[in-house]
């Protein structure tokens, strides 16, 4: 079984690192590098977001921040064009990171809604900014990057590539995360928090720690960004919808698992590409995307990756139980009272609802 | 010895005095009641000995050390477990990954290192074993049963061995088995040097199974005992009774 699930990744990883080779048409590898940034900032923010259950709205402001890091690094250090720039990647990151320490630590000060409604306030106060720090941004006429020098059927390969080591080191990171015990103590913060301060979980720190992570990897993806479209503005790079966007592919692919974000990005982004390519810019393809976003939520409420996990544990499940019923007439006897006499107390007391798991 | 001492602890929420000059002592190695009529601030001593709420006046030492106001984390971590009345497990964990969150992590090393391969591992299993679920380690822990939650709540605090355990009513809403099996337990660690302090209604439990019982009434102590002596006493009837 195990060998099966490490071959089907290598299979898969296989397939993301010749896909550019297999489909080199320029429109469907830059669809392709768009959903891979997508794929890897979802990842990101599920470290945070999907682990302790604080939904943030506010990643964009890291994202606007790494890009605008990226445009005016290469302006003021006259970064030549080519791939110098992609050098400059984790320090994107790293400002993003540095920005989301005391954001974090006072938006952490509070739960739930009230959480959310900060790091959107957070949002807006960078999107501002953007606009209106003119000496440092160039207010709302935006600032110009470097041009790459390769062009042509090429162009896409670099950062798809690029964009692929990031979110092959975000999903390393979140798994990472997901197997230690200080991602057990996000996870026990997110379904009791005050019981895991009780259980001496460091609460504040784990929850800064996975912030600033998160904020690092969106960071780096809007440096990366801004290279990629080679020209930023403040509502391009500071876009609540960028929000919305990662959030809504977390929660259909699964919130708080690895694979989610992913297969939700997998799903959306290139469904958008196409809605828009279809109808153009005239505002339609939100309605359409919109209603299969209802439609997902209806059937699949807790995301793609759980429902089918349970689905299939239930349908081994229900295997197994036929299995026994043949077998348990044989098998039937003496055994039986036995093991009713060696259960411990606990189990035949109560009773456990095989179905149910 | 004592291990815990409340020293005229009071505590207020708003105009409502839950506590009024309390102070109460555990002895070290013994099985300690704590009963008392509905509000009469057992769970609010139970917050403020652990962390939970800060003290208005007062203080709380553990082991001759000053513990007053400090944060639950630091509590548990210098060996007060608790578990709580309405039991709060976490529902959305299995129950083995339930009982790795309170195993100690005392450096960044062991913060990062995988929980599934830790040294706790055989020890979580030893705990379950001891209650009795171990056959349910990899269910969710929502779907456990009433009784089942308590057992758990109760195992995985015992994971990071804490020196006193503070149980808010360990019988509240089991069945007879239950209550029982969750006794004998309690009295099989109490051999083994754990002290226990145990909030609880059920009489016959509190009787057999304590070693000395404490009486609150209206935010304070108003009597302290063996069980027979408690059970006699006048003023206990009346608090009881009388309201």
């Amino acid at each position: 079984m195990r060998i099966v699930k490490i071959a089907g990744l290598l299979i898969l990883l296989a397939f993301a690192i010749a896909f550019p080779l297999l489909f080199p048409n320029p429109a469907i590898t830059t669809v392709a590098v768009f959903t891979l940034m997508f794929a890897a900032a979802a990842t990101a923010w599920n470290i945070f977001s999907g682990y302790t259950g604080y939904i943030a709205l506010g990643h964009a402001a890291f994202f606007g921040t790494g890009a605008y890091v990226m445009a005016i690094l290469c302006q003021d250090w006259h970064i030549p064009a080519g791939y110098a720039p992609f050098s400059l990647l984790p320090l994107g990151g790293l400002v993003a990171a540095i920005f989301a320490v005391p954001l974090g630590i006072i938006a952490l000060r509070t739960r739930r809604h009230t959480f959310i409604v900060i790091t959107i306030a957070f949002f807006f106060i960078f999107q501002l900014l953007a606009y209106n720090l003119r000496g440092l941004t160039n207010g709302s006429a935006g600032l110009s990057l470097p041009i790459p020098t390769w062009s042509g059927d090429f162009y896409n390969e670099p950062f798809y590539y690029i964009t692929l080591a990031i979110l092959l080191l975000a999903l390393a990171v979140s798994w990472w995360v997901r197997n230690s015990k200080y991602g057990l103590g996000l996870l026990a913060i997110r379904d009791d928090e005050d019981r895991a301060l009780g259980l001496g979980v460091k609460t504040g720190p784990s929850k800064l720690a996975a912030f600033v992570i998160s904020a690092f990897f969106v960071g780096m993806l809007g440096a990366l960004n801004a290279y990629f479209v080679e020209a930023i503005f403040p509502p391009f790079v500071f876009d609540p919808l960028y929000d919305v966007a990662i959030a809504l592919m977390t929660f259909m692919g699964g919130l708080g698992t690895l694979a989610g974000p992913i297969i939700g990005a997998l799903i959306l982004e290139p469904t958008q590409q196409y809605f828009t390519l279809i109808y153009g810019e005239n505002g339609w393809y939100l309605v359409i995307y919109g209603a299969l976003f209802i439609v997902i939520i209806l059937l699949l409420p807790r995301g793609i990756v759980p429902t089918i996990s349970e689905r299939w544990a239930r349908w081994r499940a229900s295997r197994s139980n036929m299995t026994e019923q043949v077998i348990v007439p044989v098998a039937n006897g003496s055994s039986t009272g036995d093991n009713q006499a060696v259960r411990p107390l606990a189990e035949t007391s109560e009773g456990v609802k095989e179905g149910n798991l | 010895m004592n291990i815990l001492e409340v020293q005229n602890v009071s505590k207020a929420f708003g105009g409502i005095q839950a506590l009024n000059t309390c102070s109460l002592t555990v002895e070290q190695g013994k099985i300690t009641g704590l009963i008392g009529p509905n509000g009469s601030g057992k769970t609010t001593l139970f917050n403020v000995i652990t962390g939970y709420e800060r003290v208005d006046s007062g203080e709380v030492q553990f082991n001759g050390r000053r513990i007053t106001n400090s944060s639950p984390d630091k509590v548990f971590a210098m060996g007060i477990g608790r578990t709580f009345q309405l039991t709060r497990i976490f529902p959305r964990l299995t129950v083995l990954e339930n009982m790795h969150v309170a195993a100690q992590r005392h450096n960044l090393k062991g913060l990062l290192s995988r929980w599934s391969s830790s040294h706790e591992q055989r020890r979580a299993i030893e705990l379950l074993d001891f209650v009795g679920i171990t056959r349910l380690k990899d269910v969710p822990a929502a779907n456990l049963s009433y009784g089942q939650k308590k057992l758990l709540e109760f195992a995985f605090i015992l994971i990071a061995e804490p020196e006193v355990i503070l149980l808010d009513e360990p019988a509240g809403g089991v069945n007879p088995t239950m209550i029982n099996h969750i006794g004998a337990r309690i009295r099989e660690l109490n051999q083994q040097g754990v002290t226990f302090l145990v909030v609880e209604h059920n009489m016959e439990f509190v009787m057999k199974l304590c070693d000395t019982v404490n009486v609150m009434h209206r935010g304070t102590k108003i009597a302290e005992g063996p069980p027979e002596a408690v059970r006699e006493n006048p003023d206990v009837l009346d608090a009881y009774l009388g309201g």
